[in-house]
């Protein structure tokens, strides 16, 4: 299954890849994740296997509960595993993150409201120890590429949320992260302002190719976007089945009216069904 | 708004009555002889009440504008000051026809503080409202204090006040570098200095903080001023001994608010700077110390008055031949009242400069903060 | 229960425990010098240990150590009867009972000015930037006018004192009070408007209900400066009894020990006027959750 060449690749990266030789960036190997809770121990995660290759975008669906955003915190280093074990890019995710393997994109943009707009995207790239002059210009550029040019100078609260959230996209990119963590990040917008973001995540990883792990609880989204969809289901949080999408790289919103999407959709919605009994 | 229910209106009408029983007493007491209109042209009374039914009359106009209110205002300004001169000096007993005069002046200014008040245009409308209302404050007591012939001792009039902040102005400067400059400023800083610069070293130290909270916080409802005769035993009747005072007033609002704030970071932010791999210098500096400063500014402004009662409290217990506390207490001893009042009106002063300050400071660090940000929208 | 002792009881106590062992040591420090000149030395040769028991026992330290504070305070109480004037228990009644007094006064008048301020358009406008104002000046600076304006009409005793707590409670109060009134949002104002309620409806259902927990945290710091206040005013007077006249009276004669027995004796009092107003609030807005 190759990449087809698009006039869009401005990284310069290898433009083909193929998930199945590709090297592997996440390996959970029967990961579990259990919390004391007042009564009962909860399994938040229970015995979960999965590889996520590099260049993969990796969408984990499922309802509130099912442990996918605990899986991504899990990767990303946020959370402790009670047993089993995590690798991301052959190590573990406290080295990845030392080594700054992750960009992470919350469900709201946690700007921090006095810098602007530039100093923001500016943040992960001075903490990492870059020159001012190199941070300030990758920022720029980061912002252009998602539409923001000219609104560096803006404070995060006088943009609406929707170019929030394009701020904190470009400030989970600058850093050229190995990984992007995404955790609901389009979950409080409204579905115009949502459609029109997912088509640029969309374009911005045909174009860049990083390994993106995605959390949502929409079907559309995950079908839309992802190469491949973990469908996961609570008590415990587990995964209940690994779809590979057949769908073409390049993709448009139109996509969604096609046959083949229907039934990719409705393949997610028979397994989340089916985690369900 | 109906006309009808206009504000005022009736307070206005209700004027028009003690103005116009004053205007017939000048002239019954003229007895109506043909000579007399002259005369009483000059008396100061019938001018006031003809003014006033003039005001009462501009008032009846009820239109929601400050140009129509403005009239009314000035209106109210000339008779005023013409009856704070028509007031009977030395021994002799006001007439009846005076206190009339001043029952209709008091329902004139209501109307036109209550007419401001409608007001939602210009913007400075609502401070100014205040102000005027003030002066009016001040206005009364200088007329009722005068009228009644209260004794100095007792209440001094806001002109004798004045008139102390003048004449006294060299002792009065002394106190304030006593005070202000000596005790307030390096107790104040130096407290909230140290309450800040431990908030923050003991913010990776969660058990510190969980074991100092608690004490600190609790301080807040003891009454710290009393250390002020130790203070007095340990560091001397001059000034080092209301800065101590100062020090531990300020130094637990500080310490309080610090790790309150150092802790309001949300936890996305949080997370985010993990995610970077940040030093905790680094979180401290690109996130913790931002977020904690409205509640930094929030103890500042809490601070600048208990440093400044905390210094003229200490005062109270001890002090050398200066400073705000000493004044007041020593001066209220020998029944020196208008002197009493001018220290107390110039701390009044350094407070209010003091936050003023601060929240032109603060405007300026925590531009960013949804309180802030509503104020300047 | 463990957790919670390890969570929150361990770190007090240790912090605690080493004030203490501060203070002993400050003691120690402060104390040597007067007690080698005063005790030691006309004793004869001595060593460390008679040092430290010296600084520990003087009449009149520069520093007492905890111990002697605590028995001074203890024997106050127990070894004279409750209307000794040596009795602490005695003073901090007639301070309480000021404090309190001031402060229902306070707490009432805000309320009601608070009250006719959210009602009326021209007191908001012209009155409410006054009394935020008064917040920023030390306004116990007027307690020796009030005093002896008081005085001079003739009244004298605890109301003056009364008095003095009453204003500084009432400006915090009242303060809190409008900011709590006008805490309903205008969804819940327009809903209680479509039920068509009266304005003393609203009030009682939905403007006095969601001020109480601006309330509260008012009648904390109210209290608390009541309390200061009092003992303020306890000061020029030439009070006899009362725990700023102790204060004063200890600074005049030199007596340590007297002045931190009154001092403890007035924190204590500030924290439990204080848990006063706490367990008054968990009455009424405590049920409230519950229920």
């Amino acid at each position: 299954m190759n990449a087809p060449q698009t006039a869009g690749f401005s990284s310069g990266k290898a433009p083909v890849f193929d998930p199945a030789s590709a090297r592997p960036a996440v390996v959970a190997r029967r990961a579990s994740v259990i919390y004391q809770a007042a009564d009962q121990p909860v399994h938040a995660l229970s015995e979960v296997d999965l590889t996520i290759r590099q260049g993969e975008f990796v969408s984990l669906i499922g309802p509130s509960g099912c442990g996918k955003t605990t899986l991504l915190r899990v990767i990303a280093d946020l959370e402790p595993i009670s047993s089993g074990e995590v690798l991301v890019n052959e190590m573990s995710p406290s080295e990845a993150r030392e080594r700054r393997a992750y960009g992470y994109v919350f469900q709201a943009p946690a700007l921090f409201p006095w810098r602007t707009v530039l100093a923001n995207v500016m943040l992960p790239l001075q903490i990492m120890g870059r020159e001012l002059s190199q941070c300030e210009a990758i920022a720029r550029e980061q912002l252009a590429r998602v539409g923001l040019a000219g609104f560096e100078k803006k404070y995060p609260w006088q943009l609406s949320g929707g170019m929030q959230q394009r701020v904190s996209i470009a400030r989970a990119l600058g850093f050229e992260p190995k990984i992007l963590m995404m955790d609901e990040p389009f979950g409080a917008l409204d579905e115009i302002t949502r459609d029109k973001l997912n088509e640029q995540l969309q374009q911005l990883w045909l174009r860049e190719q990083r390994t993106v792990v995605f959390v949502t609880h929409s079907i559309a989204e995950a079908v839309y976007l992802s190469t491949r969809i973990v469908v996961m289901s609570p008590r415990p949080g587990r995964i209940v089945k690994v779809i590979d999408s057949p769908l073409p790289f390049e993709r448009d919103l139109s996509m969604r009216d096609t046959p083949e999407f229907a039934r990719l959709a409705q393949e997610v919605r028979e397994a989340l069904a089916e985690g369900h009994h | 708004m109906s006309r009808s229910t206009m504000p005022g209106a009736v307070g206005a009408l209700l004027a028009i009555i003690p103005a116009g029983l004053a205007l017939s007493q000048v002239f019954s007491l003229s007895g109506f002889d043909p000579v007399v209109p002259l005369h009483a042209l000059h008396s100061p009374a019938l001018r006031i009440a003809a003014l006033q039914i003039v005001c009462v009359l501009l008032a009846a106009q009820a239109v929601r504008s400050l140009v129509c209110t403005l009239p009314l205002l000035v209106g109210s300004v000339i008779t005023g000051a013409l009856l704070l001169f028509a007031v009977p000096a030395g021994e002799s007993e006001p007439a009846a026809a005076f206190w009339l005069l001043v029952l209709a002046q008091a329902l004139l200014v209501r109307t036109s503080v209550q007419r401001l008040a409608m007001l939602d245009s210009p913007r400075w409308i609502a401070s100014f409202t205040a102000v005027i209302f003030g002066l009016w404050a001040l206005y009364f007591w200088q007329l009722l204090v005068t009228a009644f012939a209260v004794p100095r001792v007792l209440m001094p009039a806001p002109a004798d006040i004045v008139m102390a902040l003048f004449t006294q102005a060299d002792k009065l400067g002394g106190d304030f570098v006593q005070t202000v400059l000596k005790s307030v400023l390096s107790g104040y800083l130096l407290g909230s200095g140290l309450g800040i610069a431990l908030g923050i070293a003991i913010e990776r130290s969660p058990f510190l903080q969980r074991g100092l909270l608690p004490i600190a916080s609790l301080t807040s409802t003891i009454p710290l001023v009393g250390v002020a005769p130790i203070a007095v035993m340990w560091f001397g009747f001059d000034w080092p001994s209301k800065v101590a005072v100062v020090v531990l007033m300020t130094f637990f609002p500080a310490l309080v608010s610090t790790l309150a704030g150092l802790g309001a970071a949300g936890k996305l932010e949080r997370e985010l700077m993990h995610s970077y791999a940040a030093s905790p210098r680094q979180q401290l500096l690109a996130l913790r110390l931002p977020a904690a400063m409205p509640f930094i500014f929030g103890a500042l402004k809490v601070n600048a008055s208990l440093a400044l009662i905390g210094a003229i409290v200490a005062e109270f217990f001890g002090s050398p031949t200066a400073g705000l506390g000493f004044r007041i207490s020593t001066e209220a001893s020998r029944m020196q009242m208008p002197l009493v009042w001018a220290a107390i009106v110039l701390s009044a002063i350094v407070g209010s400069v003091l936050y003023a300050l601060l929240v032109r400071l603060e405007r300026r660090v925590n531009f960013w903060h949804p309180s802030v940000r509503a104020l300047q929208s | 229960m463990t957790a919670k002792f390890r969570q929150h009881f361990l770190p007090v106590a240790t912090v605690l425990a080493a004030a203490l062992v501060l203070w002993y040591l400050l003691a120690i420090w402060l104390n040597a010098a007067g007690a080698i000149e005063r005790v030691l030395t006309p004793r004869g040769p001595w060593g460390w240990q008679d040092l430290v028991g010296a600084t520990f026992s003087m009449q009149r330290p520069v520093l007492p150590a905890p111990h002697q504070i605590a028995l001074d305070l203890w024997s106050s109480i127990v070894d004279y009867p409750i209307d000794s004037p040596r009795n602490l228990l005695l003073h901090a009644g007639v301070t309480a009972g000021a404090t309190l007094t001031g402060f229902l006064m306070g707490v009432v008048l805000g309320s009601l000015l608070a009250i006719c301020i959210v009602h009326s358009r021209t007191l908001d406008r012209a009155l409410m930037p006054w009394i935020v104002a008064s917040q920023s000046v030390p306004v116990l600076a007027i307690a020796p006018i009030v005093l002896i304006i008081l005085g001079s009409l003739g009244i004298t005793g605890m109301l003056p004192k009364a008095t003095i707590a009453m204003y500084l409670c009432f400006f915090p109060v009242t303060v809190a009070m409008v900011q709590g009134l006008r805490a309903p949002q205008r969804l819940e104002m327009e809903l209680v408007h479509t039920w068509s309620a009266s304005r003393i409806q609203t009030f009682f259902m939905l403007r006095l209900p969601s001020s109480l927990p601006f309330l509260f945290p008012a009648l904390r710091v109210a209290i608390a400066a009541g309390l200061a206040g009092t003992i303020v005013a306890e000061l020029p007077t030439g009070a006899q009894a009362g725990l700023g006249a102790r204060l004063l009276t200890g600074s005049y004669y030199g007596n340590t020990l007297q002045i931190w027995s009154a001092l403890i004796m007035a924190s204590l009092l500030g924290v439990a006027l204080t848990a006063l107003v706490s367990l008054l609030e968990y009455g009424l807005t405590g049920r409230r959750k519950q229920a």
